[in-house]
């Protein structure tokens, strides 16, 4: 990965919690695409731009995009097979 | 479920410098709540005319100082925010912040350890919270603090990592300056690489808890030579700074 | 309801327009910088790969290399520019050819109605074809009189500089024509179909 400027899940999880009612980064997610399984820490983050894109570590495809607008968020979570939470 | 995270108005109590382009800040918060040492606060900043910039910040303080954080800023010289605490920021000011945040890259003395520590620059901004936060924990799992930075006198909390690591055998700093060093200098002189992991995981011992914290290149080049040399991938974590200053 | 709270000192990166505040649509900025917005890695391709292809409602698809591609007509371009969010810029300086130019190249069918930009990397953005004509679109591969950069979309990039920037597809691949409206990236996540800043229809519903 040559990108100097991509950050991580890290960087957006105050968005993410904000509208989740808890900590996203630590809820494990497979990714739809390659199946690597990891937290949703691990995801890479483009966070300048219309939305915010979270791609797989290992295949680089997209498994979160957000985009905020004035008082709504759209979330789109296709690229994750599945989110692993704790209840309680 | 605990409730949900708001933005709320700080008060800026203590500056501190650390370093030359670092120093802390610290906030009193009235919605102040404990904290996880790895979370970081965001910081929003509005203009008049309502523009606004928006950065995530490490807590460099433990949890057990109540009512209030520091913030440990490095002043990026075409950033946004961090030159306003730098050249503006007083004390007796207010700044809107939201948090704790963060539930990956957060350590606390039960999840054990050895703890391997690879910092860049400012990165060891939460990995000073958890040394913080372990040192103030009994019979504490055996941590290794590997830190990059430019110069020794860019080497933040310099004092006091010597302080802990002199009375705490457990305890291990390998330093590295990469542009200029004292004479008589003793440890290394390059940026991190694998011979320098593997003497920092050979100091931890066991496998261990693996954080990560800095410019993105310095922290994927640890993290995929941790891996390389057999640590589990989910025992490594990161938290990317974005380009180096 | 109080007043929102103000950073005493902080101004941002925002310029006074001064007397080219009439230049600035409605909530934007003015900046001298180029703020470096991506959605994904900045796509690695080798001139002796890159290829743009013009497919979809036509008689037949048309693909040219680099050095067919910057051999087309071109000519420069100084342009005012928008993004979503809300930076403008003022009077950049491009070269490319039209879009006018590369669709005089195929035989568009009359169905036609809108046109994708595909790029290196996924990224897709859709348009009105008649957004896209009377030279209202280009494909530059040059800013500032210099190749254009990778992080600002090089080798080429489209520019549609009424529209918001997110529509100027950066690594732009090809275009493919189309009787249907297909949102893209963007649109297909709250974003406004068109995005007109003058009209600031930044997200759906504007």
């Amino acid at each position: 990965m040559d990108d100097p400027m991509v950050l991580d899940a890290n960087a957006v999880a105050g968005d993410l919690a904000e509208l989740f009612g808890f900590e996203v980064t630590a809820v494990v997610h497979r990714c739809a695409h390659c199946g690597n399984v990891a937290a949703v820490g691990t995801l890479l983050a483009w966070t300048h731009g219309p939305g915010v894109t979270l791609r797989c570590s290992i295949c680089r495809e997209v498994v979160v995009r957000f985009v905020r607008t004035g008082s709504r968020t759209f979330l789109d979570v296709r690229g994750a097979a599945y989110l692993d939470m704790q209840r309680g | 479920m605990p409730e949900p995270l708001t933005w709320q108005i700080a008060t800026v109590t203590a500056i501190r410098a650390e370093t030359p382009q670092v120093s802390s800040f610290t906030l009193a918060l009235p919605a102040w709540r404990a904290h996880r040492a790895g979370q970081h606060y965001d910081v929003r900043l509005t203009a008049p005319d309502g523009y606004r910039a928006q950065r995530s910040y490490s807590i460099a303080s433990p949890p057990s100082r109540r009512g209030e954080v520091d913030l440990t800023i490095e002043r990026i010289a075409d950033g946004e925010v961090s030159p306003y605490f730098h050249d503006v920021v007083e004390v007796g000011d207010r700044v809107e912040v939201r948090g704790p945040i963060g539930g990956y890259f957060v350590w606390e003395p039960v999840l054990g350890g050895p703890l391997l520590l690879i910092a860049g620059g400012s990165g060891v901004v939460p990995l000073m919270a958890m040394l913080r936060e372990r040192a103030a924990a009994d019979g504490a799992a055996p941590a290794v603090l590997l830190s990059s930075a430019r110069t020794l006198e860019d080497v933040i909390y310099r004092d006091e990592l010597a302080a802990l690591a002199a009375a705490d055998r457990g305890l291990r700093l390998i330093q590295t300056l990469t542009r200029a060093q004292p004479p008589g200098w003793t440890g290394y002189d390059r940026r991190i690489d694998r011979p320098m992991l593997a003497e920092a995981l050979a100091a931890a011992g066991a496998p261990p808890l693996a954080y990560i914290c800095g410019p993105t290149l310095l922290v994927e080049a640890a993290a995929n030579g941790l891996v390389e040399l057999g640590v589990p991938p989910a025992q490594v974590r990161t938290e990317r700074f974005g380009p180096t200053s | 309801m109080s007043d929102p709270f103000v950073s005493r000192g902080f101004t941002g990166r925002a310029h006074d327009p001064g007397d080219k505040a009439g230049r600035i649509p409605p909530g934007q900025y003015l900046t001298d910088g180029f703020p470096v917005l991506s959605a994904g890695p900045t796509p690695q391709i080798g001139l002796d790969r890159w290829a743009f292809t013009i497919e979809g409602l036509v008689a037949a698809p048309i693909t040219w290399s680099w050095e067919q591609f910057t051999a087309l007509p071109s000519r420069d371009w100084t342009v005012d520019i928008s993004c979503v969010t809300k930076w403008t810029k003022l009077d950049t300086a491009w070269h490319g050819v039209s879009l006018d130019d590369l669709l005089a190249a195929v035989e568009v069918d009359p169905r036609t109605r809108f046109v994708t930009a595909h790029s290196y990397g996924g990224y897709t953005t859709n348009l009105p074809l008649t957004d896209v004509l009377n030279n209202q679109a280009f494909v530059a591969w040059q800013y500032d009189d210099a190749p254009l950069e990778p992080a600002h979309g090089g080798p080429a990039r489209l520019v549609v500089p009424h529209l918001y920037f997110w529509k100027s597809a950066k690594w732009v691949r090809g275009l493919r024509l189309m009787a249907e409206d297909e949102p893209g990236f963007w649109e297909s996540l709250g974003y406004h179909n068109r995005g007109d800043p003058w009209r600031e229809e930044r997200y759906s519903g504007d």
